[in-house]
């Protein structure tokens, strides 16, 4: 275990930016903090940098205590939004600076300095100044100081969120590439799923300053622990307990006994774990009608208002949509395959998912 | 948008406007400018280089350029350490410190000359000290460099403020990450970055330093060849009906005052 983070907290005034947050990540691994903004992530990244004081809680990096350490004794890179770079030093200059600082022999330097410059292909932009290149560049440039004195953990505190959109999309996939070639533990915060899920290993849910849930991208995704990962990761439909009664579930296949009653549970079907047919085929589903129908390239979004008025948001391919006939104003049958289940009570803690 | 380029270009407003803008920079600058300039030049030039030369009016200019230069070095340190304070820390009273800065700006210069006298003369009680101590502030140059830090103390730190107040602190602490010591940041990271800042101010004062009158006049004493600076000297030349004289300094504070202001925004267009 590269990083541990045990029970932190961080308050600022009245605002619990960090509570009670505790983790590992494993050596070699890249771990993304996801939550929306407010929920901690970045504070705790600063925090796990030295970079902000918690509160209460310990910090362990690679074996070594280092919750009372300094900065500049954490033997950590960093990757900030908004590059950070030191504007009156050339690009060279830059990735020289945190060898420099170890006193390293002038040679060595600069080997390493040509080294990484290879590494993020700026061999040929060594002698410019950050304000002369794009956005994209100045983020590889960042990269390439933040890893020239060999960190035994990187950290990246949103690093392409002021990026536009193709580029970000480049650098995700060159970022995961590097990783799987330089294996250094890193932590990278984010409030974008998606980037999230394609760049890291394993992804912790952080929101309103608590862990909601960790594993791998795909797990979070299949099996989420509460409403709020539930919601967060990807679009949902919200569906109420008598709308599932409605749908004569319970003859084919009881659902559990323990299912949220009228108080107020949350269940959740995804759009593309929907089913649309012509017939019912004494399937359990309810009958529906197809309020709009919108094509979107291989995929289309079908909008459907269920007997009880629920609407329903359904994705299905496009050949399926073409395959079944599909146009607004038709009636048709829709069967939920997999139901996220919460109780009210224990929200973040019991979840069950019901696969029909 | 080329389009409203073009509207502009050819709107009536918009050329009296740029035309009245130029008229009244005429009027207001140049030409007052060059009523010196041109004076000087039909005085004609060996009239105006022995004028310059003759050894009073040599003194009270290496005096105005001495005492400025003075002034600035010690400014550069004061001011960056008042505007570091103001942007990075926060303190009771900050913003009646913050607005004190500027007092030397609302102050009239004569009164700030006459505060002095009265801080630091001989017939106040410091005054008496400093004598005893055979180091006396007023009717000395050490007064006219006191009076010039008084005067120009807003100049330095009102560039360097703003440009410390926008500084990423993500810069400082990538710095710190990467393990550098609180000084190597400020040295490597934070100072060169105030620099041009820094230079700017450094720059304004001294042009305003150069030609201080008010408050001069009254701590230097005015004896000639000794406490007598450039402006006091041109004063001096007027009353005493030698207009070749005076004219002939102004030049010379005019070309000072310009050079420095002109190599300090060339300078710091280059940095920018």
């Amino acid at each position: 275990m590269d990083i541990v983070v045990r029970n932190l907290s961080k308050r600022f005034g009245n605002f619990q930016a960090i509570d009670n947050v505790s983790f590992a990540i494993p050596s070699g691994q890249l771990v993304a903090l996801l939550g929306p903004s407010g929920s901690g992530k970045s504070t705790i990244l600063r925090a796990i940098a030295g970079l902000e004081t918690p509160d209460s809680g310990s910090i362990e990096l690679v074996g070594e205590e280092a919750t009372n350490l300094p900065t500049q004794q954490r033997g950590i890179g960093f990757v900030f939004q908004h590059f950070a770079l030191f504007r009156h030093m050339t690009v060279r200059q830059n990735v020289a600076f945190g060898l420099e600082i170890q006193k390293l022999p002038k040679c060595e330097i600069q080997g390493r300095v040509e080294e990484l410059l290879k590494l993020v292909q700026l061999t040929n932009f060594a002698d410019r100044y950050p304000l002369q290149l794009s956005g994209g560049q100045r983020q590889r440039v960042a990269l390439a100081r933040a890893l020239a004195p060999k960190p035994r953990v990187l950290m990246l505190d949103e690093p392409f969120g002021a990026l536009d959109a193709k580029v970000r999309d480049e650098l995700r996939v060159w970022l995961r590439r590097l990783h799987d070639e330089s294996h250094v533990t890193s932590l990278f915060v984010t409030h974008d799923q998606q980037e999230a899920f394609e760049v890291c290993d394993q992804v912790v849910v952080l929101n309103h300053g608590k862990v909601e849930q960790i594993g791998p991208p795909q797990e979070l995704y299949e099996r989420p622990a509460s409403p709020f990962v539930t919601e967060f990761l990807g679009q949902v439909n919200i569906l109420r307990h008598e709308t599932i009664l409605g749908m004569n579930l319970h003859e084919s296949r009881p659902l559990p006994l323990q299912i949220p009653g009228s108080t107020g549970g949350s269940i959740y079907v995804r759009p593309h774990d929907l089913e649309i047919s012509r017939e019912q085929n004494d399937l359990p589903g309810w009958p529906a009608r197809i309020k709009r129908l919108t094509p979107l390239g291989w995929l289309a979004r079908v909008e459907l208002i269920l007997p009880d008025g629920t609407p329903v948001h359904v994705q299905i391919t496009q050949a399926n949509s073409l395959e079944l006939g599909l146009e607004n104003g038709l009636n048709v049958f829709v069967r939920p395959r997999d139901l996220k289940i919460f109780d009210e009570s224990n929200k973040a803690a019991a979840a069950m998912n019901y696969v029909i | 948008m080329s389009s409203t380029v073009d509207q502009r270009r050819t709107s009536i407003y918009g050329k009296l406007l740029r035309w009245g803008c130029l008229l009244y920079l005429g009027v207001v600058l140049i030409f007052p400018l060059s009523g010196v300039v041109l004076r000087a030049v039909s005085a004609g030039p060996s009239r105006i280089w022995s004028e310059v030369t003759n050894p009073f009016a040599w003194h009270a200019i290496m005096l105005s350029l001495s005492t400025a230069i003075v002034m600035v070095l010690i400014s550069v340190f004061t001011g960056t350490a008042t505007a570091w304070v103001l942007a990075r820390y926060e303190f009771p009273g900050k913003g009646l410190v913050n607005a004190l800065v500027d007092l030397p700006f609302a102050v009239p210069t004569i009164v700030t000359g006459l505060m002095l006298v009265a801080m630091f003369g001989p017939t106040s009680t410091l005054g008496v000290v400093l004598s005893g101590f055979g180091t006396p502030v007023i009717y000395e140059q050490s007064g006219i460099v006191l009076a010039l830090l008084f005067v120009c103390f807003p100049f330095v730190v009102r560039s360097v403020q703003p440009v410390l107040e926008n500084l990423d602190p993500a810069e400082e602490e990538s710095a710190a990450t990467m393990g550098a010591s609180r000084w190597t940041i400020f040295r490597r990271v934070t100072l060169p970055a105030l620099f041009p800042s820094i230079v700017s101010g450094a720059g304004l004062s001294f042009s305003r330093a150069l030609g201080e009158f008010g408050s001069v006049v009254m701590v230097a004493g005015n004896r000639p060849m000794s406490t007598k600076t450039a402006p006091l000297y041109v004063y001096g030349e007027v009353e005493g009906f030698n207009m070749e004289g005076a004219l002939a300094v102004s030049l010379v504070l005019l070309t000072c005052s310009l050079v420095s202001l002109i190599a300090v925004s060339k300078w710091a267009e280059r940095q920018g």
